[in-house]
């Protein structure tokens, strides 16, 4: 049981901070969250600057150009990451963490030609076509439908929560290629260039004011049949594929900037004043900051603990359902308390006085949509009690 | 790094399963409901090195370290071994005697604590009472306290007594000494509410299984499911934070001594809390019996929640170190 890092990993680290130490500051601040040209600028250019430096894709192999880091060095990554700041992997998201990544494992040669280099690069963004009005938790209910007519499918349906849908030029397409298959039957997995005609796309702006997801209508819209991915009709173990990649690294980054603003919040704590004192004078106060911080290191503690086990056996750890659990319903204790401590400065959410009212209150909105996105928290529970736990399943 | 078990405390840990479960069965622990304590039992823990565990082989001990104490300890929760396990095991060396299990060695942990009444556990049992304060680690012969014995202790295997005046006792160690076992024994304390956060969760799991109501098991009810799956993810969590404080005090290098072991006595104190409570309400009316053993591990869990700090000690400790740097 050893929590020190090998000299190799902190080789790794010393290099890594010293480019981001360079890198974030020039590199300046994050456009409007309204400016989606400008978003998808700002980061497909940081992607394009991780490549150069040899740090895009930190857990692809390297034959597809990434840098098939250890995971250790992974860790190692995303600590010094959320240290120096750096910019998120934005409008790269589905791309980077798990498109490519199925793509690697389950393209063909032309398409992994065709895009993993590009994606890798920054020059090409990718968006989840998945979830429908009908089928989000019970995502084998799709309906989209693909109709093969010569070498072109056929496309109908309605998409829906497809994040960065207006800025991507490909998208992951779940449809029904056999709609007489039993439902998890008959589902095949598609890349498809956006943009097609017979495509619309409607912005659905979310409880933060952002347009961060879209609708996405499908009519009669035509795309060769070499977007298929993996075999017709083999769709779901292809996404599952891709659901396994999604659920495994999404959060590591966040939990490491949640240990930094819980050191922020001590400090908005010391400034606002309750009945005459500093708020941090508060001791009741003062233990519900340094438990939530206390929820936080065990969090990484648990992240380090699954990834030592999954550096030993190959395979991720059934536990990261439970590190993402645990995580995502913590992060919006943690938003809570912080507006909290706010006080009426959360009724802005410019900040006021030099107070942080502008990150705290978005990522206390923002935190609402972790434990519904990427499998419900309810879903997470399912799995954890009957895949780990033994339990009687759920109706399929 | 690799922060998992070696094959060597794999072993370990197999090692001390398997005694406790033929020595310390949930049976043969309700047979010890009466006395509280089992000296012969206690000499097989010595002679199995749980008090000499972090003793150097040249001091009669077995040479291992925290990370090992912690493992050891999670089985012994896990079993509810009874007695003052450790405070024993952090005055071996100490303390003629507890390594070997001679002397039984009790303790009571003074520092942090208000005007609480002065209640000594197993004083009927030990041979030797170590007193932490805040100028330094006092020994005091159990023979020599006035007080009373509770007849009614919370913890059937932790019996108390009242004690009215507590002489002051040798010193044996400095302010800094007392501090740092406090905060050894935080961790061990963690480790023991490790083992009981993930038993209480297996009882009920199993439970879940078995029992039928509605012509199907209660398992399969969602609102159960999600109960254990709660209960699974605290003992994980647990896990990490008291093995992390186990690694982290045989490496101070790797991080704040300090925070780790608050965090794991915080976190690891929740886990057993919530899943005891959980595993009663899992049994439903069985669970409330005396006879269904669920209610001990609740009551251990208030023993071990009220020494070496609490939850909202340790929450504030944490506070302290993230607002010094905030
Ligand atoms: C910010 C954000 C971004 C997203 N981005 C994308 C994207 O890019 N691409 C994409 O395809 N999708 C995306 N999604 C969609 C996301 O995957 C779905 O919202 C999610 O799968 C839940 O589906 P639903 O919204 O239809 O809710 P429902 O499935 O209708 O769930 C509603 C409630 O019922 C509960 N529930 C459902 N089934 C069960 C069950 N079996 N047991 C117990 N409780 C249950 C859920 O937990 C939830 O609380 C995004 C969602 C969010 C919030």
């Amino acid at each position: 049981m050893d929590l020190r890092y090998s000299d190799s990993d902190e080789a790794f680290r010393k290099e890594l901070r010293e480019w981001l130490a360079e890198a974030v500051p020039a590199h300046g601040s994050p456009p409007d969250a309204a400016d989606w040209a400008g978003r998808r600028a700002y980061d497909t250019g940081w992607q394009r600057k991780l490549y150069d430096a040899g740090y895009a894709g930190i857990n692809w192999p390297k034959e597809y150009g990434g840098r098939d880091a250890s995971l250790t060095e992974q860790l190692v990554y995303y600590e010094e990451s959320a240290r120096a700041r750096a910019p998120y992997i934005g409008v790269n998201f589905v791309g980077i963490l798990h498109g490519g990544p199925t793509l690697i494992s389950e393209g063909t040669d032309v398409q992994k030609e065709r895009h993993i280099g590009p994606i890798l690069r920054g020059e090409q963004v990718w968006c989840q076509g998945f979830s429908e009005p009908g089928a989000g938790s019970d995502l084998a209910a799709l309906k989209t439908r693909a109709e093969r007519d010569g070498d072109h499918y056929v496309l109908n349906g309605h998409k829906i929560w497809t994040s960065f849908a207006q800025v991507a030029d490909y998208c992951e397409l779940l449809v029904r290629t056999d709609p007489d298959a039993r439902k998890h039957r008959g589902i095949s997995w598609l890349g498809i260039p956006m943009g097609l005609e017979g495509m619309e796309i409607r912005p659905l702006p979310t409880l933060t004011g952002e347009g961060e997801f879209s609708e996405v209508f499908l009519e009669n819209v035509r795309v060769p049949v070499d977007c298929l991915v993996g075999a017709e009709n083999d769709g779901w173990r292809v996404t599952n594929v891709t659901l396994a990649f999604e659920r495994g690294t999404a959060f590591a980054t966040d939990m490491v900037v949640f240990q930094e603003v819980m050191r922020e919040l001590a400090a908005v704590a010391k400034r606002v004043t309750r009945n005459g004192a500093a708020a941090w004078e508060d001791r009741s106060l003062r233990a519900e900051v340094g438990h939530l911080a206390a929820e936080v290191e065990a969090v990484w503690a648990m992240v380090k603990y699954t990834v030592s086990e999954a550096d030993r056996t190959g395979v991720p750890s059934v536990s990261a359902s439970g590190v993402k659990l645990y995580f995502t319903e913590l992060k919006q204790r943690i938003g809570e308390t912080c507006m909290r401590v706010l006080g009426r400065a959360t009724l802005s959410r410019e900040d006021v006085d030099g107070l942080p009212c502008q990150s705290f209150v978005y990522e206390a909105l923002q935190s609402l949509s972790m434990t519904i996105a990427a499998g419900s928290s309810q879903i997470q529970r399912n799995i954890i009690s009957e895949r780990i736990l033994g339990l009687p399943r759920e109706p399929r | 790094m690799d922060f998992q078990l070696s094959e060597d405390q794999q072993a370990l840990k197999e090692g001390v399963r398997t005694f406790c479960d033929g020595r310390i069965s949930a049976d043969q622990l309700r047979e010890l409901e009466k006395e509280a304590f089992d000296r012969d039992l206690w000499g097989e823990l010595a002679e199995m090195g749980v008090f000499g565990l972090r003793l150097p082989e040249s001091e009669g001990g077995v040479g291992l370290g925290s990370a090992d104490a912690v493992v050891v300890f999670e089985e012994l929760g896990r079993c509810l071994a009874p007695g003052p396990l450790v405070w024993s095991h952090l005055l071996a060396g100490r303390v003629e005697g507890a390594a070997s299990g001679e002397c039984v060695v009790g303790g009571l942990d003074l520092l942090g604590r208000g005007e609480d009444p002065v209640l000594v556990e197993h004083l009927a049992h030990i041979d030797a009472l170590v007193v932490l304060r805040e100028e330094g680690v006092y020994k005091v012969a159990p023979g020599s306290l006035e007080g009373a014995p509770i007849e009614t202790p919370l913890d059937p295997f932790t019996p108390v007594h009242h004690v009215a005046s507590l002489p002051e006792g040798e010193c044996i160690a400095d302010a800094a000494e007392a501090a740092q076992l406090r905060v050894e024994g935080a961790a061990l304390a963690s480790a023991l509410m490790l083992g009981i956060a993930e038993q209480t969760q297996e009882m009920a799991t199993e439970y879940a299984k078995g029992r039928e109501q509605f012509n199907r098991p209660i398992g399969s009810f969602q609102a159960i499911k999600h109960i254990l799956a709660d209960m699974f993810v605290r003992q994980e969590l647990a896990r990490a934070a008291v093995y992390a404080a186990g690694a982290t005090l045989d490496d101070p290098e790797v991080g704040s001594v300090r925070r780790a072991v608050s965090t794991a006595k915080l976190v690891a104190g929740e886990a057993a809390m919530k899943n005891s409570r959980s595993c009663v309400q899992v049994h439903g009316g069985m669970g409330y019996t005396w006879e269904m053993p669920v209610h001990y591990y609740l009551k251990r869990t208030w023993v071990l929640e009220n020494v070496f700090g609490g939850v909202e000690e340790h929450a504030l400790q944490v506070a302290e170190e993230i607002g010094e740097r905030g």
